[in-house]
């Protein structure tokens, strides 16, 4: 016979008000098994929990149900006390008898009734409740950071210099990310090269890094503690052990009229190249659409130039395996495609502003490489159209950010500080320009950020108009940037030399595919979701799979950078552990009844489930069964739902509970 | 190939010289017009302001005689009018405005009348068609594309081109020689239906295009909209009064242009009934 005890819990006046607990105390008491039945005023208190210790130990309970509130809140609570007490943690149970009854009804009457109900049916529950234990994996000290910008750098370093490896992936030929590429930075006008240049000698440097870069995920398998990752080194056609960094290939290469992706096609590099001259590793890659040897079978001066003999056209991609215990994502972001138009797109473009046909309408990654020291320009202002200095340049704020009608409800955050530190940049080096902003609103929350805004426009001189730009025209060499002050309530048109499109933030290509393969939720903008967005922040639901950076979501430097430490930090707690611990309330199948159809393996969200083969003692194969993998289940239970054999169970919820439960309310 | 024909109240009425120009075209690219049986108003711009399900019923109830009258695909040259027949289709989508409107226009309906405008036509004739088919290439014709309001708006409905910087009769009349010019006004308002009650402020507003396709070295304006024709052609003298300076400035169907690449001529075209012409 069960010795069940029943704890109700006043809640203060939260429960007490509308149920009365002494009648739920004494009606439980009369239920079969349950042994002793009592009304406390805070079951969590510590009173409380020592009355649940004392209660066990006097009564030698083997089952509690705690009435009171979710399980969310206090069911670790109790059944840590009950651990303490000698009980095996998973034979505690509980009543919600706050959120779903006290809260919600006012007939003291009725609600009695129903908390009664509700904890019959947790007894009931209870009774069939197994000793379970926590399920122990074992776990690999490596981590894998993809995206090498400046978030994955931070995580890299963080988790490296805790002494652990790191396997650092990232998918262009150089590590730094976008903001290798920036000028200056918000809200100090540090040099952005100058204080993130160091870290990517860091990450190079370090022992315990492992840097795979002109490299892309292909595969993750496995489960926390012991993911399989395959890399796949994309063709470089450049030995980087061997290359020395001399120069000799780049300068001597002739195909020199290829757009350059670092300065996004403002500037020229050549067929065999390193992205910008801080570039890790400093060793150059070759493009295969733009390369004459490759394309047409001519040329291959870099080959005779090479001293050290790196050159390889022979070179193919290569697979690497990976053994990591936890994976971060930093993928990063990049800009909304202002002219994209397809059908297939969720977002539409924007025609009326001409980008794409005017030179001289620009985003703000191309403004920061016009304002870059290692630009294009040497960092003075020239449009490119003609290379005249712009003396009225327009910012406009909100392209694509906060406008449903292009498919971009969401702010991209950072576009306006970066008006205004463009604005900065361009006055002080062009004394005598105009800068004008369009905005929707100013929003400057962060530390010194508005202040920052207060200085662009105060000191420098930057010109804000509140509204809308309808459209970008060009007539006589100038572009007409026709919009609306709604503050002055005129129609305004401004004559400028330059427009800087202040572009929306939107996650990298390809995240989605690599989300999938990770098993890592995203939203409908391709955003990576987090666990809680408040308590969990770099967590995802799949263990072990962290995020930080402008993947998760539009973010500046400073937040992602945090982002990455916390992110590390999460990493450092797992592999500080001996083992990693997980709920033990995961799916299990009896294989003896098991028919082998494998509609839970197709059910399965977490590919937990895989065939295994029966065999004789003679090791014949007598016939197949689902087996669950414990390191991936995570107790949803669609395979019990889905299971016509009734094979599939699910611990701490079985079927016999469940029903239990149910037959209690007859 | 045989395709439904809406011509609405312009091209049998003020516009006739559009459907001449229409009409010859596509003959001559192998198109015949099947014109619909006792069809009715679209509505204009005068019953949505009136009354919305009479916008909706009369649009529908040519639907549903081109239904019946088995046509698979309707061509309405006039931007309003396929705008108004788009837009109804777009609303039968719903089974109860569907139900409502069968019991008034007293015809079954259903949404499976694909609404095509004269670009659209052409587009579906193929690029390859339409160069094997150039006789006299459009060498040294230089013509401002002019979409107007309505021909991509309200984007949701219409879907056609980029609604802000469309394209599609530029390629069409690369295809034929021509070098289209990059300008301003490709999508501003010509005035429209004002030219009724408002004259003053259409012959601001067409002004403004002529000008602008000049400023940026245009010889012609090329149209698919029969009222942005009657504002840009057939009142250019006003505005010439009004401004001495402005040279003028041929106005084109785009069949006209496409059908003289194809070996018609001005007279088969109807170009000689435009007002403006230059020798």
């Amino acid at each position: 016979m069960a010795r069940i005890g029943v704890f109700t819990c006043w809640c203060g006046e939260n429960i007490a008000r509308t149920v009365d607990v002494q009648h739920v105390a004494e009606a439980l008491a009369a239920e079969p098994g349950v042994v002793c039945s009592l009304a406390f005023k805070y079951m969590c208190s510590e009173p409380g929990q020592s009355l649940l210790s004392r209660k066990i130990a006097e009564e030698r309970l083997d089952g509690l149900v705690v009435a009171s509130c979710s399980p969310h809140m206090h069911l670790r609570t109790f059944r840590k006390a009950a651990e303490t007490a000698g009980l095996n943690p998973y034979l505690v149970e509980m009543a919600n008898i706050r959120e779903q009854c006290s809260w919600v009804h006012h007939d003291r009457k009725l609600a009695t009734d129903k908390a009664i109900e509700l904890v019959r049916m947790s007894v009931a529950k209870v009774r069939h409740n197994q000793p379970l234990n926590p399920i122990r994996v074992p776990i690999v000290r490596r981590a894998l950071v993809i995206g090498g910008g400046v978030a994955g750098i931070q995580a890299a370093l963080d988790i490296a210099d805790a002494g652990y490896r790191v396997v650092l992936v990232e998918r262009e030929p150089s590590i730094g990310g976008k903001m290798a590429g920036l000028s200056e930075t918000f809200p100090t006008l540090d040099c952005s090269q100058c204080i993130l240049t160091p870290r990517m000698v860091d990450v190079a440097q370090h022992p315990h890094i492992t840097l795979h870069t002109y490299s892309e995920v292909e595969s993750v398998e496995g489960y926390l503690g012991s993911f399989r990752v395959t890399v796949r080194k994309k063709a470089r056609y450049v030995d980087i052990d061997r290359c020395t960094g001399c120069g000799e290939c780049w300068t001597s290469c002739p195909s020199g009229k290829n757009a350059s992706e670092f300065d996004f096609g403002l500037g020229r590099r050549k067929a065999i190249y390193v992205p910008f001259p801080q570039a890790v590793p400093a060793r150059p890659v070759i493009d295969a659409k733009a390369c004459l040897k490759l394309t047409r079978n001519r040329c291959g001066v870099c080959l005779k130039k090479c001293q050290a003999g790196a050159i390889n056209f022979e070179d193919q991609d290569q697979m690497i395996e990976e053994e990591v215990g936890a994976i971060v994502v930093a993928t990063g972001y990049e800009l909304y495609d202002i002219k994209a138009r397809d059908a297939g797109s969720s977002v539409s473009g924007y025609g009326e502003y001409g980008y794409g046909r005017y030179a001289d309408v620009i985003d703000s990654l191309q403004f920061e490489r016009l304002a870059s020291a290692s630009g294009p320009t040497g960092g003075k202002i020239e449009r490119p159209s003609d290379g005249r200095e712009p003396k009225t340049v327009v910012f406009v704020s909100c392209v694509g950010s906060r406008d449903r009608a292009k498919g971009i409800p969401y702010c991209s955050k950072i576009c306006c500080m970066v008006n205004a530190k463009h604005t900065m940049l361009y006055r002080h080096k062009v004394h005598d320009g105009e800068a004008h902003v369009f905005y929707m609103d100013v929003r400057a929350g962060g530390k010194n950020y508005d202040e920052f805004v207060r200085r662009a426009i105060e000191q420098d001189g930057a010109r804000y108009h509140r509204g809308r730009v309808s459209e970008i025209l060009e007539q006589d060499g100038k572009l007409l940037v026709r919009g609306i002050d709604t503050l002055a309530a005129v129609p305004l048109t401004i004559a400028a030399d330059m427009v800087v499109l202040a572009n929306a933030m939107v996650p990298a290509r390809g995240v989605q595919q690599l989300a999938q393969k990770l098993n890592v939720g995203y939203d409908e903008h391709g955003f990576l979701s987090e666990s809680h967005p408040k308590l969990r922040p770099v967590e995802t639901n799949a263990a072990g799979v962290f995020v930080c950076g402008a993947c998760q979501g539009p973010k500046d430097i400073p937040e992602s950078v945090a982002q990455a430490s916390a992110a590390a930090g999460k990493v450092l707690v797992m592999f500080a552990r001996d083992h990693l611990t997980r709920e033990p309330e995961i799916a299990c199948i009896d294989q003896r009844s098991c028919s082998g159809c494998f509609t839970c393996l197709q059910a399965c969200p977490y590919q937990a489930i895989s065939r295994q083969e029966i065999t004789d003692r003679a090791g014949q194969v007598l016939r197949y069964a689902a087996q669950v993998n414990p390191g991936l289940c995570m107790g949803c239970g669609t395979c019990v739902a889905v299971c016509r054999s009734k094979s599939a169970d699910l611990a701490g919820f079985s079927e016999q509970q469940v029903y239990g439960m149910v037959e209690s309310l007859a | 190939m045989k395709i439904g024909y809406y011509p609405g109240c312009a091209l049998h009425g003020s516009s006739n010289d559009y459907e001449q120009s229409v009409r010859a075209c596509l003959q001559q690219l192998g198109i015949q017009l099947d014109e619909l049986d006792e069809w009715i108003c679209c509505g204009a711009t005068a019953a949505h302001m009136l009354n919305a399900r009479l916008a909706t019923a009369l649009p529908a109830r040519n639907l549903a005689l081109a239904r019946q009258q088995g046509h698979e695909q309707l061509l309405a040259p006039c931007p309003m009018c396929s705008m108004q027949l788009l837009k109804a289709n777009a609303e039968l989508h719903d089974r109860r405005v569907r139900c409502e409107m069968s019991e008034i226009v007293e015809l079954p309906l259903d949404a499976s009348v694909q609404v095509l405008n004269l670009i659209e036509v052409l587009q579906q004739v193929s690029c390859e068609e339409i160069r094997h088919k150039i006789a006299v290439p459009l060498e040294g014709w230089q013509p401002a594309c002019y979409y107007g309001c309505l021909l991509t708006r309200p984007p949701s409905i219409v879907r056609f081109d980029d609604p802000e910087h469309p394209q599609s009769m530029e390629t069409l009349l690369r295809i034929c020689g021509a070098e289209p010019v990059s300008w301003n006004s490709a999508t501003r308002c010509c005035g429209a239906g004002m030219t009724v009650a408002n004259e003053e402020t259409v012959l601001e507003l067409s002004h403004q295009i002529l000008a602008d396709a000049h400023a940026h070295g245009a010889n012609c304006i090329v149209v698919a909209c029969p009222m942005c024709h009657v504002n840009l052609d057939m009142k250019q003298g006003a505005i010439q009064r009004r401004d001495e300076s402005l040279p003028a400035m041929p106005v084109y169907y785009l069949t006209d242009l496409v059908g003289r690449a194809i070996g018609l001529d001005d007279r088969q075209l109807g170009i000689d009934r435009h007002f403006v012409t230059v020798g």
